[in-house]
């Protein structure tokens, strides 16, 4: 075990997968000679040269629509869209090109893509910077949706993701991207968590609190805070938002038959939405109360001194706790 | 302001200042450049490019007739685009890869797409008519200019793996004004990416005329991103195949990309689903009739003393069998299986899509004992 930020855990399941597999090239703005704006690609290129990790003109449509090329040429291009909200100018391409061509091609056509979003706030940046993209992919059939949470899931989701024959959006917590964690460097895929299933960080009997990415930490925070005040929470992890591991979230809530998600991004359409819809269908007699969502505000994501009241923190997913509970809250007396 | 449609027609109407081997009426053009290129084609050759235009058009007519008749819900045809598709089309070695639009027909019929293939999609029975990789055509690709940077990454790729195999995308006029063919061009000039950019400018996009995209010559945009730009007659398939030639061996020795402007015109509506009187005259149509891809040829052929009725009459009988086998072709494609719908979502077990075909089934199941009561009383002669 060697205790690494999640950033170089990235780097070092990036390494492991172009060493293993010729066919993977990395792509994207600023990512080679600078090793990307966060150095989740450093020094890579020095190692495996500038056809197998290769700076990109400015141009998102660009970088997926090659790596389209590249994937029916027979490689497996890892690509990185540099910011969250920069993934606009690339929609197109990979919501009409890399989700539906292996369907459109009745599987001859295989989109092993990889893309790598930097995504959330909390680091007070520039606008376009801080944004939750997730639930736009995670609405489009074909593509999988993921996020990691610490270096450990980093380190092998990853490599899972880069050894899919589907295409991944892969998302990347920038705010814990300095945060160090234990990972086991000689862990086998064959042996790993699929990607595709949640964790559970927490167990709990009152309360089953759904997050993932940079909001784990706050919820495993707000779980040890709970206990203090005598109140059980079970923290869960999605780790994957398309396909959602239902099976781990429908056998929590119905043991604590409560559930409260959090996520940065806003509330409208948002993975939160789906979750709360799908447990209510699958749950509703284990439920003692309606789901409760704790999100980011339906707005534009705003200036950095402003983001503490949009980001869901500790306080907030207490007060989601409560209402779930029917304890007081901030919505008490309050007409749904 | 604001061009009218008309004076945005400004570039369409002067098909000019293109490199052109055979005229209009069938004379010979030497070209000090381009001639070598097309020294191996005899008269022989000359009446197999014929051919292959003159099928594709026959199939392009029989396609449009059966969507008329209800067989296809929906087709986009070729015709007047013949020459700069089989002269571009037969100027690729096997191992090239085709990115193509949706109008490129003719190239799947150089590559030997079936029938049946090239219909299921038009009859709304599959997603796509053929494997890519038998055939070394993608899928075709409805949203313009897209299939540009497939094409580009492919060569990448393919010149990164040492390989001098080269790929080509097929676009139309209108997709040069789109995002990704420009980001395309960027790239594949970047990494001299082995590409050859092969635009057919028909003039038309759907209603809208070539000016309205373009205040110059598609050709000079080339320039812009620091590679030839070739503006060729696109109704002289030996032009066409000899500048698709060059751009070919351009791409294998490893200098990278070319643009072709193949200037030609789409003789008929967009798709079925669209009516040119609305927005092009007569007299517009009248004129590029005269400029038809498959006369020239014949003329071209006529005065070289080949016997030309034989010829026509060869060809006729070959291109009747094709339009014959299109039609037989249609009894053949069968309707998908209802479930099928869930096929090939994903390449690996995914449980979301897993659990709704599992849910679909079960609610159409229902109907198989409604049905099967249905006909045990339809047997029964009890009503």
């Amino acid at each position: 075990m060697t205790a690494l930020t999640l950033a170089k855990a990235l780097n070092a399941g990036l390494r492991r997968a172009l060493a293993d597999d010729d066919k993977v090239v990395l792509m994207g703005e600023d990512i080679g000679t600078l090793g990307g704006v966060f150095r989740v690609t450093d020094g890579l290129k020095a190692e495996f040269g500038p056809k197998r990790v290769v700076d990109t003109p400015l141009s998102e449509a660009g970088i997926v629509g090659t790596a389209v090329g590249l994937a029916y040429r027979g490689f497996r291009p890892v690509v990185e869209i540099q910011f969250d909200g920069f993934i606009y100018p690339g929609f197109d391409q990979i919501v009409a090109q890399v989700a539906k061509l292996h369907y459109r091609s009745r599987g001859n056509v295989r989109m092993p893509i990889t893309i790598r979003v930097p995504f959330g706030g909390g680091i007070g940046a520039a606008e376009h910077h801080s944004e939750s993209p997730e639930a736009y992919f995670a609405h489009t059939a074909g593509l999988r949706v993921v996020a990691c949470s610490n270096p450990a899931d980093a380190y092998v989701m990853i490599r899972q993701a880069i050894a899919s024959d589907d295409p991944v959006l892969f998302f990347e917590p920038k705010r814990r991207y300095h945060v160090k964690g234990e990972v086991d460097e000689t862990a086998s895929l064959a042996d790993a968590r699929p990607m595709g299933v949640a964790t559970t960080i927490a167990a709990g009997t009152d309360v089953t609190l759904v997050t993932y990415g940079a909001l784990v930490q706050t919820a495993r925070d707000a779980a040890i805070a709970a206990a203090e005040d005598g109140v059980s929470i079970e923290v869960i992890d999605l780790r994957s938002l398309a396909p959602v591991d239902y099976a781990t979230v429908e056998a929590s809530v119905r043991r604590t038959g409560r559930m409260v998600i959090t996520h940065e991004a806003g509330q409208q359409g948002g993975v939160g939405a789906e979750l709360a819809a799908a447990i209510t269908e699958r749950c509703f007699e284990f439920l003692e109360a309606a789901p409760v969502r704790v999100t980011g505000h339906d707005i534009p994501y705003p200036p950095a001194k402003l983001e503490r009241h949009h980001l869901p923190d500790l306080d907030r997913i207490l007060d989601g706790v409560d209402r779930v509970l029917g304890r007081p809250n901030s919505m008490s007396g309050v007409e749904a | 302001m604001t061009p009218s449609d008309r004076d945005a027609t400004g570039l369409l109407t002067k098909p000019d200042d293109f490199v052109q081997l055979v005229t209009a009426t069938g004379e010979r053009r030497p070209h000090a450049d381009f001639d070598p290129w097309v020294a191996d084609v005899d008269l022989g050759a000359l009446g197999r490019l014929y051919r292959d235009m003159a099928i594709i058009r026959r199939i392009d007519a029989e396609a449009t007739a059966l969507q008329r008749q209800g067989e296809l819900g929906l087709w986009p045809p070729l015709a007047g685009q013949e020459a700069a598709q089989i002269g571009s089309g037969r100027a690729l070695r096997d191992d090239d890869f085709i990115f193509s639009s949706y109008r490129e027909h003719a190239l799947a019929w150089c590559r030997g797409v079936e029938p049946a293939e090239l219909l299921s999609v038009w009859r709304g029975s599959a997603a796509s008519g053929w494997n890519p990789f038998e055939h070394g055509m993608a899928v075709p690709q409805i949203i313009i200019g897209a299939q540009a940077l497939h094409a580009t990454g492919y060569a990448m790729g393919a010149a990164w793996e040492g390989s001098d195999a080269a790929a080509i995308a097929y676009f139309g006029d209108g997709a040069t004004s789109e995002g990704d063919l420009n980001e395309a061009l960027v790239f594949a000039a970047s990494f001299d990416a082995p590409v050859v950019f092969f635009c057919q400018n028909n003039q038309w996009a759907i209603s809208e005329p070539v000016g309205l995209q373009s205040k110059q010559h598609l050709a000079r945009r080339a320039d812009g991103f620091g590679m030839p730009g070739v503006r060729v007659d696109g109704n002289d398939v030996l032009a066409v195949l000899a500048a698709t030639r060059i751009a070919l061996d351009r791409a294998r020795r490893g200098e990278g990309p070319t643009f072709i402007e193949a200037v030609t015109y789409r003789m008929g509506p967009h798709t079925t689903a669209d009516d040119p009187k609305r927005y092009r005259t007569d007299e517009e149509l009248a004129e590029w009739s005269g400029r038809d891809p498959l006369a020239r040829v014949l003329a071209l052929l006529d005065a070289s003393g080949v016997d030309v009725a034989g010829l026509e009459r060869d060809v006729k009988s070959e291109a009747d069998r094709a339009a014959a086998e299109l039609r037989a072709a249609l009894t053949t494609i069968t309707d998908p299986e209802p479930l099928s719908v869930f096929d090939h979502v994903y390449a690996e077990p995914n449980s979301h899509v897993d659990r709704q075909r599992e849910h679909y089934a079960r609610y159409l199941a229902m109907f198989d004992d409604t049905d099967a009561a249905a006909s045990a009383t339809a047997e029964g002669g009890v009503r």
